[in-house]
């Protein structure tokens, strides 16, 4: 057991802080409000995606023929956390980086390797994950939306729902059934589908917070070249398990890096309230609820650590995965409570802190149930850690 | 950076689990809860010859030269195996006497790690806490030297050891003198507590003679040597909780494969697997955080102090919350007397709140997050 880095882990560190230093652009700071501001952000985003690609930052976790640098997990630990400290943009590319291209690299063809690996990089692409389904959430091999060959393409048609990305992203990893006559894992298949494809059309979804952060999308007729299925036809459920698998183990650091963000800002501003008369930090609940919301986020970097180190031996995301995003959706609703008990009444306002905590805890309502909900995490850790029976 | 345990830290498990499960299985340890002479002396001796009394200290104090990572490994099997011994305050002891530069600690310590000097740590007055600074216990000077007088409560294991080291205040500075417990004027009283696998008493210290070189540590170097073995002795303890979480969760687990209600396991019904689900995530983050100071406080991690309060508070709430579950998922037989279960459950309890509790714990962390 030695936590402290390696000379390879450091030296990528460093190489990495000192071009994150000269290449991060000043943050955005105007609001989202227009559509041209949103337009205008949009850009800021591609361009900073484009610098990373030019760095030769972009998909670093990729073997290194794709056009990546292969580097280990760990390391991939050590650049999200170099990213955050470096206050750069969010990744836009997150879902093609870190989901999609991962797997046309595991299943995908030559030509289709040729043909999206490097836009994805460049953020030429942007992608979205059409999975969920009004009908198929938890259960996601009970989706509906139908792929009937014809000719050279299928026509698909149906609707996906909780799509992140989707208003701006210009392909889709599409789950869809080709055979409604076997069970319902075995007549799924991928597709590449371009989203300027005639029918189809997206719409924002507004969530309780008020935002709108996922989209519903509607194929109707919409045609997919054959050549764009990825991996085999009926063997979709293995292909989406594959991107599955990648986006649970991606998120660890990341995360951590965002709530402690969080964590830090509530107790300096916890610090600059008085209330009686006296400091908030100096009442003894205070005092217990702002060191709880600290051990825990460390309790959650620890296990996000933990795990790190267990996948760079084994090389692969095990279901030990879901101890992790069980632990983090769990930690951060208490936390965001927290933040809101400890603030009082006004920390729950849109007008304080511009909203930051109302939102946190509304957007916080989410997290166990968004990339698998609680209840599916326990059933996996039951079922697939533990060895108990499968069970409804 | 790897967060597994190294190989040898890795043989070092096994071979404390088997010489564990081999020479103290659970029906000699209730052999020993109900038994008048507590300290079961040829398990100790079996222990010390493993080397794992000291086993964190220099060699050339006698002990093995290993880390607190490892001294972590053995004290997990030790709370696995529910061990009625008093490795928890020699321990603390052992730490504390290693921090002092004085005179007849090599020798004492060597004493110890070979297994014929057992010794503990008196540390809280009635009314004082987990914090030094809070004891108010007074040494008096006399013409042939010094005098103690005073009361010490809830010290581990201090009929079962030859020798306490008290924490006392010489005029106004924080010193540590050492006493043996068959000297005239102390007299220990056990404080049942709810952990009959674990003692802990009462001392009273009626004019008790010391000499000056009883007087280890005085003034900084004491409240450092203090602080700095109480946080490896507040590891032990959260050591030994993982291992009780971990023998709780892994025997319930077993219980919900085969125990059978509506003609199916209960481990088929999800509000059962939900519960074990549960108590892995709870053993297994005690486990990283619980690992994780023992590294940070063997290399002086700048976290490090911050890294032992966190582990522990973790671990009070957890491991409290695991031994219910088990409790919970076994029924009515987890609930006798007869099932195992419950001597864990008390031991957790007792080690939740031994080194401050979960809240004790908040408090240090706020000291340290909140400028």
């Amino acid at each position: 057991m030695d936590l402290t880095l390696n000379a390879e882990e450091l030296h990528f560190r460093d190489t990495l802080r000192g071009w994150l230093q000269a290449n991060v652009p000043p943050p955005w700071t105007v609001p989202l409000k227009s559509e041209e501001s949103k337009r205008a952000h949009l850009e800021y985003l591609r361009d900073w995606q484009r610098t990373m690609f030019d760095g030769g930052w972009a998909g670093v976790s990729w073997p290194k023929e794709h056009g990546g640098r292969g580097i280990t997990i760990i390391q991939q630990s050590i650049f999200q956390e170099e990213l955050a400290l470096a206050g750069a943009p969010q990744q836009l590319g997150v879902i093609g980086e870190g989901l999609v291209g991962p797997t046309i690299i595991a299943v995908g063809t030559e030509a289709q390797k040729q043909q999206f690996l490097k836009p994805l990089l460049k953020g030429e692409h942007i992608w979205c994950q059409g999975f969920s389904e009004p009908n198929a959430g938890s259960d996601l091999a009970a989706l509906n939306t139908r792929a009937v060959l014809d000719g050279d393409h299928y026509v698909v048609n149906g609707q996906k729902i909780w799509t992140s990305f989707g208003h701006v992203a210009n392909w889709c990893l599409l789950v869809v059934r080709t055979d409604a006559s076997v069970a319902k894992h075995k007549g799924l298949t991928c597709l590449l589908v371009d989203m300027a494809s005639q029918g189809v059309a997206v719409r924002p979804l507004k969530m309780l917070t008020g935002d709108s952060e996922f989209n519903e999308m509607f194929f109707t007729d919409v045609r997919v070249p054959v050549a764009n299925v990825l991996g085999k036809v009926n063997e979709g459920w293995g292909v989406a398990l594959t991107a599955l698998g990648n986006e649970r183990a991606n998120l660890g650091t990341g995360l951590y890096m965002m709530f402690k963000r969080d964590c830090d800002a509530l107790i300096a501003k916890a610090a600059t309230i008085r209330r009686n008369g006296k400091p908030i930090t100096d009442d003894p609940l205070v005092r217990q609820k702002l060191a709880q919301a600290h051990l825990d986020l460390e309790v959650f970097r620890l296990n996000s650590l933990r795990t790190l180190s267990g996948m760079n031996n084994t090389h692969a995301p095990g279901p030990e995965g879901s101890i992790l995003k069980l632990y983090w959706s769990e930690m951060n609703q208490r936390n965001a409570q927290i933040a809101i008990e400890v603030l009082g009444l006004s920390g729950q306002s849109w007008d304080f802190d511009e909203g930051r905590w109302a939102f946190n805890y509304l957007r916080s309502r989410g997290n166990t149930i968004e990339a698998g909900t609680s209840e599916i995490q326990r059933n996996i850790l039951a079922q697939r850690v533990l060895g108990l029976p499968r069970s409804y | 950076m790897e967060f597994d345990l190294s190989k040898p830290q890795k043989l070092l498990r096994e071979a404390a689990r088997a010489t564990l499960s081999q020479n103290c299985p659970l029906t000699r340890v209730r052999e020993r809860m109900a038994s008048q002479d507590f300290h079961d002396k040829s398990l100790w001796q079996l222990i010390a010859d493993q080397g794992w009394v000291g086993l964190h200290l220099d060699e050339n104090l006698g002990g093995l030269g290993l880390g607190l990572v490892e001294l972590a490994v053995v004290a997990e099997e030790m709370g696995r195996a529910c061990l009625p011994c008093p490795f928890l305050a020699t321990t603390w002891a052992a730490s504390l006497l290693a921090e002092v530069a004085h005179a007849d600690s090599a020798s004492t310590l060597s004493f110890m790690a070979d297994g014929s000097l057992t010794a503990s740590v008196a540390l809280m007055d009635p009314d004082s806490d987990w914090d030094v600074e809070s004891v108010q216990t007074h040494l008096s000077p006399t013409p042939a030297g010094w005098q103690l007088s005073g009361h010490k409560s809830m010290v581990l294991d201090a009929a079962e050891v030859d020798t306490l080291l008290c924490v006392v205040r010489k005029g106004n500075e924080i010193a540590v003198v050492s006493v043996s417990t068959r000297a005239s004027g102390v007299k220990c009283t056990q404080t049942r507590v709810l952990d009959a696998t674990r003692r802990l008493y009462d001392v009273r210290f009626d004019a008790v003679a010391i000499s000056t070189k009883d007087i280890i540590a005085v003034g900084d170097q004491a409240i450092s040597a203090i602080e700095y073995s109480t946080r490896v002795a507040t590891l032990v303890a959260c050591a030994e909780m993982l291992g009780g979480m971990q023998w709780i969760r892994e025997t319930t687990l077993d219980y919900a494969k085969t125990r059978k209600q509506f003609d199916r396991t209960i481990g088929s019904y999800q509000a059962v697997q939900h519960q074990c689900a549960d108590m892995l995530l709870m053993t297994e983050s005690a486990r990283a955080a619980t690992y994780y100071a023992a590294w940070a406080l063997s290399v002086n991690a700048p976290d490090s102090n911050k890294s032992v309060a966190i582990a522990k508070a973790y671990c009070s709430d957890a491991g409290r919350e695991v031994a219910h579950r088990g409790v919970q998922v076994h029924g009515g037989i987890g609930f006798t007397w007869e099932h195992d279960l419950h001597l864990f459950l008390k031991r957790i309890k007792v080690n939740e709140f031994l080194f401050g509790d979960a809240s004790w714990q908040r408090e240090q962390i706020a000291k340290l997050i909140l400028l």
